[in-house]
């Protein structure tokens, strides 16, 4: 019997995040080991299991994966949400690198020194509504289909969701201007497994506050 | 009649110079067409071109793809270059992604203004020689083949085989404790695509010099 993923991160979304949503989705059960001190981050580097000395790394099928994209390309291939040909995939993998470029910003936001800060606050807080939902609005205008690839359910379908709903923390209006995108959300967020991991006491992590940032900043000799 | 890919970016490196990399690797020849002024990015963005209104862009089998992942990971899988089952395709992602992030701490040294350019260099050094050659030199101990993965050329290669030509020519003596990857990057540039592709007089860009960057900059401002 296998054995559920394992994954090793601190307790919080990072770039972690975006893995526990598509295990999610998948309906695959994992578990978590949270870094919680520079020493455990030190053990796991002494003891060789991550490949390029970075979190995060996912303990699965008998691997110790690293890379964040390459963990998601693993996990959508699996479990077949990865479109059904090389052309699938390809839009998958625009739409995917699109909305993760748009939440980087948003995730490394707290980590910034305030006047970096400023600097990205304008960017953050506009880039979602007029470089990427624009494009995602007009791929289901275009097509008419429910889903973003395919017509079918797919991880751009979860990642996209995700970026959602973290722009909308942000600025709760965010979608105003996107009819077709306010009911992909309602739509995607009605699957049985994105309902169950949209629940309290599911696995996902509320946004970062100021405990996890000081966190993060010592396991990894940020300050 | 042009069935052949078409690439726009500038007149040089930057991100779409490990997707000329993995073209010529595989044998296919492409057309580049070189964004030199901020009104032929402007109508790219108006002709609707852009999808996330960045390049790369590289036009191809019909379509018109961007971000630069996307577009490798295309490549590769057309033309066999990303191995033959999944966990070889884990295995290429994740030395892809370390390759990546290595290339990554090198391409914007163009950008920086010179005193922190030398202190970013030193960064990057020693990551290299601490974080990323061990890896890929244990990689090629423990199985004792000739490509990283597969017993077969693949993306990882080409993408590493570039890395550390990169970081060559900022240190030429880079390789000094790593015996395999020597013989390695000899092997790899004697493969008749990749050593045509060494070959002056190839598309192969050189290092960003000012010009570069000064165009880049003219390009980008102009929005």
């Amino acid at each position: 019997m296998a054995a559920k993923p394992k994954l090793h991160y601190p307790n919080g979304r990072g770039k972690m995040e975006s893995i526990r949503w598509l295990l999610a989705a998948a309906g695959v059960e994992f578990e978590e080991q949270f870094l919680e001190t520079r020493e455990q981050y030190e053990k796991l580097m002494k003891d060789g299991v991550l490949l390029f000395q970075q979190v995060p790394m996912v303990e699965m099928d008998g691997m110790k994966l690293v890379q964040t994209r390459a963990i998601l390309k693993y996990i959508a291939t699996k479990y077949n949400l990865y479109g059904n040909d090389l052309k699938e995939r390809v839009l998958i993998d625009m739409y995917v690198e699109g909305t993760t470029d748009l939440m980087e910003p948003i995730m490394m936001y707290p980590l910034l020194p305030p006047v970096e800060q400023e600097k990205r606050l304008s960017l953050i807080t506009q880039r979602p509504a007029t470089r990427y939902f624009p494009v995602y609005e007009k791929v289901l205008k275009d097509h008419g289909q429910n889903f973003l690839v395919g017509n079918r359910f797919s991880w751009a379908d979860v990642q996209l969701l995700e970026a959602i709903l973290m722009s909308e923390e942000l600025i709760p209006t965010v979608l105003s201007d996107f009819p077709l995108l306010q009911a992909f959300k309602a739509r995607i967020s009605s699957i049985p497994t994105i309902e169950k991991f949209l629940q309290p006491g599911s696995q996902r992590k509320p946004p970062p506050g100021p405990k996890y940032v000081e966190t993060v900043k010592e396991i990894f000799n940020l300050n | 009649m042009s069935g052949r890919p078409k690439l726009t970016y500038f007149k040089g490196r930057g991100r779409m110079e490990s997707i000329r990399w993995l073209l010529a690797a595989a044998g296919v020849e492409f057309d580049e067409e070189f964004l030199e002024t901020g009104e032929q990015y402007e109508k790219l963005l108006e002709d609707g071109d852009l999808l996330f209104q960045q390049v790369p862009l590289v036009e191809m089998d019909g379509m018109k793809l961007v971000q630069t992942k996307a577009i490798q990971r295309y490549i590769a899988g057309k033309h066999n270059l990303y191995g033959k089952d999944l966990k070889e395709q884990v295995l290429i992602d994740m030395y892809v992604e370390g390759a990546d992030d290595l290339m990554l701490l090198i391409i914007p040294l163009g950008f920086l203004p010179p005193d922190q350019r030398e202190k970013q260099i030193q960064v990057m050094l020693e990551k290299a020689n601490t974080r990323y050659f061990p890896v890929y030199e244990k990689v090629l101990k423990d199985h004792g083949q000739n490509f990283l993965v597969g017993n077969k050329l693949s993306w990882a290669d080409v993408h590493l085989f570039e890395a550390i030509l990169m970081v060559e020519e900022k240190k030429a003596s880079v390789l000094s404790a790593f015996p395999l990857l020597q013989a390695y990057k000899e092997r790899i540039s004697k493969i008749p695509t990749i050593a045509k592709f060494l070959e002056p007089g190839s598309k192969r860009k050189p290092p960003p010099d000012d010009v570069y960057v000064k165009t880049v900059n003219t390009v980008f401002k102009r929005i």
